[in-house]
């Protein structure tokens, strides 16, 4: 059973941390979540670096707007209880007031949508120049798999390792676990394009600052570059119900060093070498089932 | 039709006379019967779905499958909890409850323009009901979530007819609130007093009826919507299955030009009970009246315009992003309006802190806080990191679960001495509010720190790490669910045996003509239009 005081000590200080802002990637070297994090996971790709960029400077707008209404309602409690002020005022109109408290929202929602506009911009398509490879990724009920289509139409599955086969010895991490891990290249800008065999599903890698639906009959596209230095493994989860085992449909991509995943990719080759023409022979295989029934 | 009902009025004006037993209820035409039955229907429908929540957060309290071992049982708990609280709880109590009981009060008429019609709202939604609790027990239920996006919602996905049953429920609920905001509108724009111009309504009144209009233009979209689905399950049609032309994004616009309205729907009467409440215990008049009241109908307007801000993640091309994060911007500006007028109101005021302006307040503070991480949702940018997180839960809790039952809670509290005719215990009310307060804020603000961490919504178990705030998350439920239990209590004490209450209880500030009547409100009131003094009434326009 999980202990959850066995958590706490050791964590707190972790999650204050988080709390602060000091995400550091020596802590983090699985890049799962933390206990007691409050905070975003470290980024791993120039996106995930501009959407926490952007997001800092809208916690500070909010939390300051918060803190300022919060600070005039204690001033009211204080000032203008029946107590303290008995003989109310019949004010009901200041042009000059009500001018500013709609302009200077205006103004701050200018200040939010410049950043805005170009994370989004920047976040939306690598460059077609720059895509070095394409990585296809489609949602199942429940699992995913991946293909590579510049390595020889390379494709596997990726399943969730249960509960009771996780080794915590081996660093595993439960739900967050697959048999087939993606390997990705770091320093390489990959084109991600997603679709579902089946119905919504979405693939959300948090330290990527991806998220996209897999949509049936749709092809969505993002894009990943991971720089040298954050090479590692990341996880993420379904992020869109999909039935019952929707919880249970983890991602684990492992950015490696480029010679390493070029390696990987023979070795792969090799293992999954029966999958390579996947499509017809899924199909066959949907044949022989419906045989058999 | 109109000379016989008005015959039948008058041999019974004076004495007060109304049916008896069973009839006086399931045949009523009486606009105050019958926002009792709705106000009566949400505690219900709220018990069931606040049982859903517990038990959400009973197997979210620690990692691993505490007791809810079918997940899809959970999910159809998930699903179940949305219903309910969004079309049975929040919509009766507000809409159904206070509008029914409280718009002809404060407009001065005898009752609801179409009385007959109001019945019929009622029990189609009841009917609703059922058909919703029904669809949880037929066949694994519809766990789908209460967006039911197909293909999950579909015939492949959910085969047998829980997701029909909750479908046809959803019909019936959506054709109760299309008439009954037929009959709001037609009340409000018919029915006022006298004297009684737009520009003198009382903002709850103006609440209600961009809120009918709102319902009027978003339910039909629904419904719309919902009868594709329907053929899609039982007929062969393909509206939303890529494999014969349709398209599941189809549904999800669809879905939420009825969805996004939906949630101002939700707040909009909570608005208007607020400023109402905040009027009375500053005994003042609204500060910027008529920027309150257009500040709703923009509200109202903008919100049919920025609907894809849900759907972020579909995979949009980025102008098309970039238009709904511009749009749904715009909409801080009339709320920012609101919390500042509010904030005036109270400013040089002589603040009473009862019950219901605790309420009040409290509502203003979370609804900001709420508020603000609306705008962080708002920038498709961000929202990448934040979709289908429990930062979005923690979100839209705040605003609804939180400021919404504030408003319920604040209307109940104010107007329950009109209704029933006795005075809630203040000292029990006020540690109500403050229990409640507290719980609140306990279960939801941890579970923004869970959606940056990245834990997804709508799943039984969760990775390990994420147990510390979960555990507290849930102590939160715990905590809300016994200011819950002791609202229920408070009201049922109240009713049986609170202390009598005069016909305006608080005092100079309650200038709505509701406080002109005797308390409990007479089963008929306004049989003749009331008197509207320039300042007695409602707020001036100057």
């Amino acid at each position: 059973m999980f202990d959850f005081f066995r958590l706490k000590a050791s964590t707190l200080s972790l999650g204050l941390c988080f709390w602060l802002g000091f995400s550091s990637n020596s802590v983090v070297a699985q890049n799962g979540p933390q206990p007691w994090q409050m905070n975003f996971r470290p980024a791993a790709t120039p996106v995930m670096e501009d959407i926490v960029s952007f997001h800092n400077l809208l916690l500070i707008i909010e939390v300051l707007i918060v803190l300022f209404v919060l600070g005039l309602m204690v001033y009211i409690v204080i000032k203008f209880n029946a107590k303290a002020n008995p003989v109310p005022t019949k004010t009901t109109h200041n042009s000059f007031l009500e001018v500013m408290w709609t302009v200077i929202p205006i103004v701050i929602l200018v200040v939010i949508a410049v950043p805005s506009m170009k994370l989004l911009y920047f976040m939306d398509k690598a460059p077609k120049d720059k895509v070095e490879m394409t990585l296809k990724v489609i949602g199942h009920q429940w699992y995913w798999s991946y293909e590579y289509p510049d390595a020889g139409n390379l494709a596997f599955d990726s399943n969730l390792i249960p509960d009771e086969e996780i080794d915590v010895s081996k660093g595993q991490i439960r739900l967050l676990e697959v048999d087939n891990r993606v390997a990705i290249p770091v320093d390489t800008t990959i084109r991600v394009i997603m679709t579902s065999d089946d119905v919504l599903h979405n693939w959300a890698i948090p330290a990527f600052g991806i998220k996209m639906d897999t949509v049936p009959g749709r092809i969505n596209e993002a894009w990943i570059r991971v720089p040298a230095e954050k090479a590692g493994v990341y996880r993420g989860q379904c992020s869109e119900l999909c039935g019952v085992n929707h919880g249970y449909m983890p991602i684990v991509i492992d950015a490696m060093p480029k010679q390493e995943f070029a390696k990987w990719l023979e070795r792969a080759k090799k293992e999954f070498a029966s999958n390579a023409r996947q499509v017809d022979l899924a199909q066959t295989k949907i044949t022989i089932d419906t045989m058999v029934d | 039709m109109s000379d016989l009902t008005s015959v039948d009025n008058s041999a019974h004006d004076h004495h007060d006379h109304k049916p008896t037993g069973w009839r006086r209820w399931a045949y009523s035409t009486n606009h105050k019967d019958i926002g009792t039955m709705y106000i009566f229907l949400a505690m219900i429908a709220g018990l069931l779905g606040m049982a859903a929540s517990m038990a959400i957060r009973a197997e979210l309290a620690l990692p691993e499958i505490q007791f809810i071992t079918d997940s899809q049982f959970y999910n159809v708990l998930v699903t179940a909890h949305g219903f309910l609280m969004v079309f049975f709880v929040v919509m009766p109590a507000l809409i159904g409850g206070f509008g029914n009981w409280f718009i002809p009060l404060m407009v001065g008429a005898p009752d609801m323009a179409f009385p007959r019609m109001n019945n019929i709202s009622f029990w189609l939604l009841a009917a609703a009901l059922v058909l919703l609790v029904l669809s949880g027990f037929v066949q694994g239920g519809a766990g789908t979530g209460w967006t039911a996006y197909p293909p999950l919602s579909n015939a492949d996905y959910h085969p047998g007819p829980a997701v029909d049953f909750a479908i046809l429920s959803l019909h019936l609920a959506g054709a109760s609130s299309i008439l009954g905001a037929i009959n709001f509108i037609t009340t409000i724009l018919n029915m006022r007093t006298p004297g009684m111009s737009f520009h003198k309504m009382p903002l709850f009144i103006w609440a209600s009826l961009v809120t009918a209009f709102l319902l009027l233009l978003a339910l039909p979209v629904l419904a719309g919507a919902l009868t594709m689905l329907l053929t899609d399950r039982n007929f062969g049609t393909t509206f939303f299955e890529a494999s014969g032309g349709g398209d599941p994004i189809f549904w999800q616009h669809l879905f939420w030009f009825f969805g996004h309205p939906e949630v101002y729907i939700m707040i909009l009467p909570a608005f208007g009970i607020v400023s109402e409440v905040v009027s009375t215990f500053s005994k003042k008049p609204i500060f910027g009246y008529l920027g309150m009241a257009y500040a709703m109908a923009g509200i109202g307007v903008v919100g049919f315009v920025v609907w894809a801000h849900h759907m972020f993640t579909v995979g949009f091309n980025v102008e098309t992003r970039a238009y709904f994060v511009l749009a749904t911007m715009v909409i801080a500006v009339p709320t920012g309006i609101k919390i500042f007028s509010w904030l005036a109101t109270m400013w040089g005021g002589s603040i009473e802190f009862k019950t219901p302006m605790l309420y009040a307040m409290g509502f203003i503070f979370l609804f900001v806080v709420g508020g603000v991480t609306g705008i962080t949702l708002a920038n498709a940018g961000v929202d990448m990191a934040f979709h289908d997180t429990y930062f979005v839960i923690a979100h839209f809790h705040y605003v609804l679960s939180i400021a919404t039952i504030f408003g319920i809670f604040c209307g109940v509290f104010y107007w329950l001495p009109k209704m029933c005719g006795n005075m809630y215990n203040e000292t029990l009310g006020k540690w109500q509010f403050w229990i409640t307060f507290i719980g609140v804020n306990i279960l939801f603000f941890p579970q923004h720190f869970l959606g940056m961490a990245g834990m997804p919504r709508r799943i039984p178990d969760y990775p390990d790490a994420y147990a510390g705030w979960n555990l507290i998350s849930s102590f939160g439920a715990l905590i809300s669910l016994v200011g819950a239990l002791m609202f229920i209590y408070i009201v049922w004490v109240t009713i049986r045996s609170g202390e009598r209450a005069p016909a305006n209880p608080w005092g100079e500030g309650a200038t709505t003509l509701e406080w002109t009547v005797d308390s409990p409100a007479p089963f008929h009131t306004h049989e003749q239009a009331p008197e509207l003094e320039p300042k007695s009434a409602t707020q001036p326009a100057e």
